[in-house]
């Protein structure tokens, strides 16, 4: 270890800390202790987080990355593993974002989760994601980072599952976790790809090898192939077209967890992941291509699914699924650092959003669906007023974080010499459009108008309100996200608002391009910036006056639409009838398969049959040579004569030879 | 001098009769009396040629094979009358307990 150790472990170690104590002895702790413990754990996480990060400013540049190496995992002939966590601007970003919100959360579950069955056991799992989800971002390696990302699939499918009482809970935790493996499959070859290729799994030795191969502009080659590989892997994370369907499911956890692993930081892995690897992305643009598509077709598919729903979650899921796809288009045309800046600030809105969320069902003793919420301002303004401003956010209300960073995926994924098209920028535009429009509904169907639920507003029944606004430590985490949904877009503002940019400048070393491959000029206009932004404003806030229109102007017109749309309207209302889709075309084929054939067939029929038919056969010969032990000694004696006489006739023949 | 190839032919003979005998017959005791005609037969084999290769061993070992027939009868015939006395009979056919 260097003499300017970070003790970098402390930071994943404390929540590791927090979970074994409170997973193995919680059940004879007081609530008190377990609160004490869980707290205690995160928050001295992010402490040491910051910490390190000013610690980390001091740093000068050739310190960067500042790898603490605590020891060899294993060694393989040349090929070893070293157990090290690597600090540079990107995992300072990003374990401050998961520590940050991971703690605001914590403290909020404390609120949500008071009466609940399973405290201690929600804590520990809460702080054993935070463990893995700090050992991915932290890992120098690949298979280090494999370790936090199998991790996280853990805790997330033990969260999903948490009330396991209720089936359906059960079965969303199983489907989060299978569909995962698919992805987790991609990227394990990836992995071995390296190994085979490179004889290395760690970062820095890894992009040194890549950056000695060339840009891969004719065919595909190792690169695209280990590319592709890692945007499977990150697919099934990050909840992307095709491996996004259990994202909705995984609304079945509890709302914190909603919002802390399903929204902020676990499905942002994939985006941290492919932005870690951009060295390779960059010298592969089929796998750019790829990434930018996925992104594209994503975000606006999951954004025309989100308009229809009515549970206020699952709006809340297929909003996060949709945002993530403008990480990735990001992502895909190599502006690395807005997608990790939108990462942050989703992080921020849609914890916010999702808490809010949280808050309004803890509110209404339960109830998710939207249809039978509404006028709820009145009753819970402190909900009411952080959701207000996390929807400002999402939508890209100027002025707002999600402005900031959705403006600038926009303005790269229009013109980034790295495969920008018109294109992207068009589909993010109508997705911008669709965000703002579902998630001004969600807010004028939760807090305007009358209330349509079933418990007693106070009006009627003399003055007591059974609908109660959270307390105060779930409206404090609710303020604190408020704020940085609202300023978290300060850090980035484009050159052409005035501002300097200073995120993107920060992250600048993480994402050092190669030379544009021949034959590519740049095509940025950046006279155009700020006419595209205007479009995407005013987008927003054609957004913002459709759902005012039809949520409060007149709420008798969206039923007529949805009469008038028919068919449509239902086949975006059952989610495209996906689930079903991979239900008829995926899943009963290999259950049916397995029953079939694997079961009945193989496992049955073949191999069963086999042992049982030997058995089977042993016992008739033994039934059939059991006769002759009759008891009479004269058929004994007989035996024997004709056996003596056998070995004579063997003898005498033998014997002739 | 008798050619050692009749006695042969004798004592398989006297052996295929105690073999009949032993398969044939239901009497306890003559099935034993089989049993002591085909030890006599090798007995007699066994003299025959001892007296032709002009070798002892094979006297030598008619007095094993008469000692041992001689304990054998001992324990049969106690064997025997064992049966007898819990059975009442000497039919071997209906002895026939010791079976699956």
């Amino acid at each position: 270890m260097n003499e300017t150790s970070f003790h970098l472990w402390l930071i994943p170690a404390l929540p590791l800390a927090g979970a074994a104590l409170n997973g193995l002895f919680g059940r004879s702790f007081s609530r008190k202790i377990v609160t004490a413990l869980a707290l205690f754990a995160s928050g001295a996480a992010f402490a040491w987080a910051a910490l390190s990060a000013f610690r980390f400013t001091a740093l000068a540049e050739d310190a960067i990355p500042h790898i603490e190496n605590y020891a060899t995992w294993f060694r393989v002939g040349d090929f070893s593993v070293p157990f090290a966590f690597q600090l540079d601007q990107l995992s300072l970003v990003m374990i401050l974002v998961v520590t940050g919100v991971g703690f605001l959360i914590h403290i909020y579950s404390v609120g949500y989760m008071a009466h609940e069955g399973g405290y201690y056991r929600y804590f520990a799992y809460l702080n054993l994601f935070m463990f893995f989800m700090l050992t991915l971002v932290l890992a120098n390696n690949y298979l280090v980072m494999f370790v936090g990302w199998e991790g996280v699939g853990l805790a997330s499918y033990l969260l999903i599952g948490f009330f396991f009482q209720r089936d359906s809970a059960a079965s969303a935790g199983k489907k989060a976790f299978i569909v995962n493996r698919i992805g987790d499959f991609g990227f394990l070859i990836a992995l071995f790809l390296m190994v085979q290729h490179f004889g290395t799994v760690t970062f820095t030795e890894v992009f040194q090898q890549v950056s000695l191969r060339p840009v891969e502009t004719a065919g595909a080659g190792l690169l695209t192939t280990i590319g592709i590989l890692l945007m499977t892997g990150a697919c099934g994370k990050s909840a992307q077209l095709p491996l996004y369907v259990w994202l909705p499911d995984a609304m079945e956890g509890p709302t914190p967890v909603s919002a802390l692993i399903h929204a902020a930081t676990m499905v942002t892995a994939g985006v941290y992941m492919v932005a870690r690897s951009n060295p390779i992305f960059f010298r592969s643009p089929s796998a750019l291509t790829v990434v930018a598509i996925i992104g594209t077709l994503t975000a606006f598919f999951a954004a025309t699914i989100g308009i229809t729903q009515t549970d206020i979650k699952r709006v809340l899921a297929y909003s996060t699924i949709s945002q993530l796809g403008y990480m990735f288009m990001a992502c895909g045309v190599a502006a690395f650092s807005a997608g990790i800046f939108h990462l942050m600030t989703h992080a921020f809105f849609k914890a916010l959003l999702f808490l809010g969320a949280g808050s309004v069902i803890h509110a209404l003793s339960g109830e998710q669906d939207m249809r039978q919420m509404g006028g709820l301002h009145k009753h819970i303004p402190w909900t009411f007023w952080t959701m207000f401003a996390a929807t400002l956010a999402i939508a890209g209300i100027p002025g707002f974080s999600g402005f900031f960073s959705k403006d600038e995926i926009l303005w790269n994924a229009y013109a980034s010499p790295w495969g920008g098209h018109w294109i992207y920028w068009f589909m993010g535009f109508l997705t911008a459009l669709m965000t703002s429009f579902y998630m001004f509904r969600l807010l004028f169907l939760t807090f305007y108008g009358k209330y349509r639920g079933t418990l007693s507003t106070g009006a009627k029944h003399g003055g007591h309100s059974q609908i109660h606004e959270s307390p105060k430590i779930m409206t404090i985490p609710l303020a604190i996200l408020a704020v940085l949904a609202v300023i978290g877009g300060y850090v980035g503002i484009p050159a052409t608002l005035g501002g300097t940019n200073r995120f993107e400048h920060f992250l600048e070393p993480m994402f050092k391009a190669p030379p544009l491959p021949a034959g590519i000029v740049e095509h940025a206009n950046h006279a155009l910036e700020l006419p595209l932004m205007a479009c995407t404003t005013g987008a927003a806030l054609l957004g913002l006056f459709l759902a005012w229109l039809l949520y409060v102007s007149r709420p008798q017109l969206p039923q007529r639409i949805a009469e008038a749309a028919g068919g449509v309207y239902r086949l975006v209302f059952n989610k495209y009838y996906i689930d079903e889709l991979y239900r008829a075309v995926l899943v009963n084929p290999l259950i049916t398969g397995s029953t079939k054939l694997l079961w009945h067939g193989i496992d049955s029929a073949g191999i069963d049959g086999a042992i049982d038919g030997s058995a089977r056969g042993a016992q008739q010969v033994s039934n059939e040579v059991r006769q002759m032990q009759s008891g009479n000694l004269r058929s004994y004696a007989g035996w024997i004569a004709i056996g003596a006489v056998a070995v004579i006739i063997f003898m005498i023949v033998m014997g002739g030879k | 001098m008798v050619p050692l190839g009749y006695y042969l032919v004798l004592s398989a003979i006297l052996f295929a009769c105690g073999v009949a005998g032993f398969l044939i017959k239901r009497n306890i005791i003559t099935i034993f009396m089989s049993i002591e005609l085909m030890l006599n037969a090798v007995n007699l084999s066994f003299v025959a040629f001892a007296a032709h290769w002009h070798m002892l061993s094979g006297q030598l070992f008619v007095f094993f094979v008469m000692v041992v027939a001689a304990a054998e009868s001992a324990v049969g015939l106690a064997i025997i009358i064992a049966v007898f006395r819990t059975r009442a009979t000497l039919d071997v056919d209906r002895v026939d307990l010791l079976k699956l």
